[in-house]
């Protein structure tokens, strides 16, 4: 079966509007100290040109590497979250919730477009961390779920990167049944036999480790990306010693067979390109 | 062994104890005394045990006289025959599974497993089960599926194995592909927190047809403790956490993210485990024969759009206001 339509006419308006870097900024490679151009940077996929750092990045630069020239439709643009459970910690939820939105111009961790890569219809859901730690509330596993029906009924192959701490406890058992939900949706996109591909980056762990992220026909990472179900601090807390070198990294990860392949950010867009097409022909 | 709220309800019932072999002893009347002391006790345990704080309820659901998923099975079914291991690695311990039959008709059970003293908690895990125990309960689920028996799990577990050696065999991967399968599954599924119900953990057994829950235990993302430590960085808030996560029975029932509850005896399951296994016993025949009564590719939609409307969102309108 086809289960993707090439691209026939018309041009998408992206729904954000970009915000440039401004020139003459620089940026320093967290990892080796290089200071860079920001805009050399950005050409680089935000990797580091002299020791290939890839830099945590959010939804809007991999929409912008993923969909051919920036071109997509939002979805669910708006949704945001309530407060069930009247949640108070040492912040109230909502207070935390606006606030954040305040900080990140990011309405929840995850935004869901539908666009074209290298002309394939492709649906993509993408974590931003910065919003508390990529936490998964009801508004994340319900854009998730949305976007995995909007794939099913374009017949699009779905793509979801994962960049996350786990649950958003704030939500407590609504974050904990949005693991449920999108491995639901996940099974029926799965029997529509529509290609899912997950792409877990740094950092992917607790319950989102533990559903949708795990459950791609392909599992792939970026060098160095940290992956695991629990958390270094509490393995190394439940074993009491240290963990061994390169414990959880994405090349750990793919040596105990969990990842179908590690890709540099900069092969990413072409090398997913050429596997939905290999799919497909 | 007692919890410190119950502590006056001990004494008191010493009081009594004490009052009856006096009276024994010296040949007295103490009738209307001991009336009147029974009554009180009565009273006090009512009071107590129908106004329980969460967290007292978490301290429940962790008694150590619990009866466990080995304690309930052979209490409920008149044959049981356990099935090992995950075809792949090994026997977790931490997860037990096999087919039982209750009054001619056969089930598969699958639960986590607690020990009772520190040799039996060592090599049950503490009920924390790693990828294998979730390999070997889909394994079980497939085998159940295959020859259409109804599937009854027993959620008690305070979390997945957070180990080393859990991570290089995929914790991740087996809860996840568990998440997924169980919606699949041709045949109903029951799923029942006999006492903790924490996070991933818990749910990688637990997509379940009725997902129901006994009186005193709590099932949420986090353990109070982990919360209390995470958001108020620091291990004594676990009551103050345990009421903001709403994690008790009656409130996950009225969040809608499970379908009932199971009332226990009056001060616990572990008081009477004689009436608690047939209660459960009772609940299980019930069920099952509703969800027989339904086709398999029907009940398969059921669960996935019931779990499919789990969550509240809003909207928010143009100005940043949340439109509710
Ligand atoms: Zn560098």
């Amino acid at each position: 079966m086809t289960w993707f339509t090439r691209k026939e006419k018309g041009i998408v308006t992206p729904t954000e509007l970009k915000k440039e870097t401004p020139d003459g900024l620089w940026s320093q490679c967290p990892e080796c100290k290089k200071v860079m151009h920001s805009r050399e940077h950005k050409k680089n996929e935000y990797t580091c040109s002299s020791c290939n750092y890839h830099d945590k990045i959010g939804s809007k630069e991999y929409f912008e590497i993923i969909f051919d020239n920036n071109e997509f439709e939002e979805l669910d643009a708006r949704m945001s979250s309530s407060d069930p459970l009247v949640f108070i910690d040492t912040k109230k939820y909502p207070e935390r919730i606006v606030a954040t939105q305040k900080k990140t111009g990011l309405t929840d961790a995850v935004r869901s477009g539908i666009g074209y890569m290298n002309n394939i219809q492709i649906v993509v859901a993408c974590m931003d961390f910065n919003f508390i730690g990529g936490s998964m509330g009801s508004v994340v596993g319900e854009k998730i779920a949305r976007a995995i029906d909007k794939a099913r009924e374009k017949k699009a192959p779905f793509l979801m990167i994962s960049k996350t701490g786990g649950a958003r406890m704030m939500e407590a058992g609504y974050s904990l049944m949005q693991m449920a939900k999108t491995s639901a949706k996940l099974a029926m996109l799965s029997e529509d036999g529509i290609p899912y591909i997950s792409l877990l980056t740094d950092p992917t762990t607790g319950g989102v480790t533990a559903s949708y992220a795990m459950l791609g026909d392909f599992n792939i990472s970026e060098p160095g990306a940290l992956i695991g179900f629990a958390g270094p601090r509490v393995i190394r807390e439940t074993i009491g010693k240290d963990l061994p070198e390169g414990f959880q990294s994405a090349e750990f990860v793919l040596e105990h067979g969990f990842l179908d392949f590690i890709v540099d950010r900069k092969e990413l867009k072409e090398r997913l390109s050429d596997l939905l097409t290999m799919l497909n022909n | 062994m007692d919890l410190d709220f119950e502590r006056p309800i001990v004494e008191l019932e010493a009081k009594l104890a004490d009052m009856k072999h006096i009276a024994e002893e010296n040949d007295v009347d103490v009738t209307d005394a001991v009336k009147t002391l029974e009554d009180k006790i009565k009273k006090l345990k009512k009071d107590t045990y129908q106004n329980l704080t969460r967290w007292q309820r978490v301290q429940l659901s962790r008694h150590a006289d619990r009866p466990y998923t080995l304690d309930y099975i052979p209490a409920i079914c008149d044959k049981f025959i356990e099935l090992f291991g995950d075809r792949n690695v090994k026997d977790d311990k931490a997860m037990v599974g096999g087919f039982g039959e209750i009054e001619g008709q056969t089930f598969m059970f699958i639960g986590q497993q607690k020990g009772r003293n520190t040799k039996q908690r060592q090599y049950r895990n503490f009920g924390m089960a790693n990828p294998e125990g979730y390999r070997k309960a889909l394994r079980l689920m497939k085998m159940a599926e295959k020859f259409n028996k109804p599937i009854i799990t027993f959620i008690d577990t305070p979390g997945a194995y957070p180990g080393l050696e859990a991570e290089e065999r995929g914790q991740g991967e087996a809860i996840a592909r568990n998440l997924k399968e169980m919606f699949m599954l041709k045949v109903p599924v029951i799923c029942i927190i006999i006492g903790e119900g924490a996070s991933g953990g818990a749910l990688g057994i637990g997509i379940g047809d009725k997902v129901l829950m006994l009186e005193n235990t709590w099932y949420s993302v986090i353990s109070p403790e982990s919360c209390s430590s995470i958001l108020w960085r620091s291990w004594d808030y676990k009551e103050q956490a345990a009421e903001a996560l709403k994690l008790t029975a009656a409130d996950m029932l009225k969040a809608g993210l499970v379908d009932g509850i199971i009332k226990e005896p009056l001060g616990g399951a572990h008081v009477d485990p004689v009436a608690m296994a047939n209660k459960l016993k009772k609940t299980i025949l019930e069920e099952v024969a509703g969800l027989f009564l339904i086709s398999s590719e029907q009940r398969i939609l059921n669960r996935i759009e019931k779990f499919s409307n789990m969550g509240v969102v809003t909207e928010l309108a143009f100005d940043g206001t949340s439109r509710l």
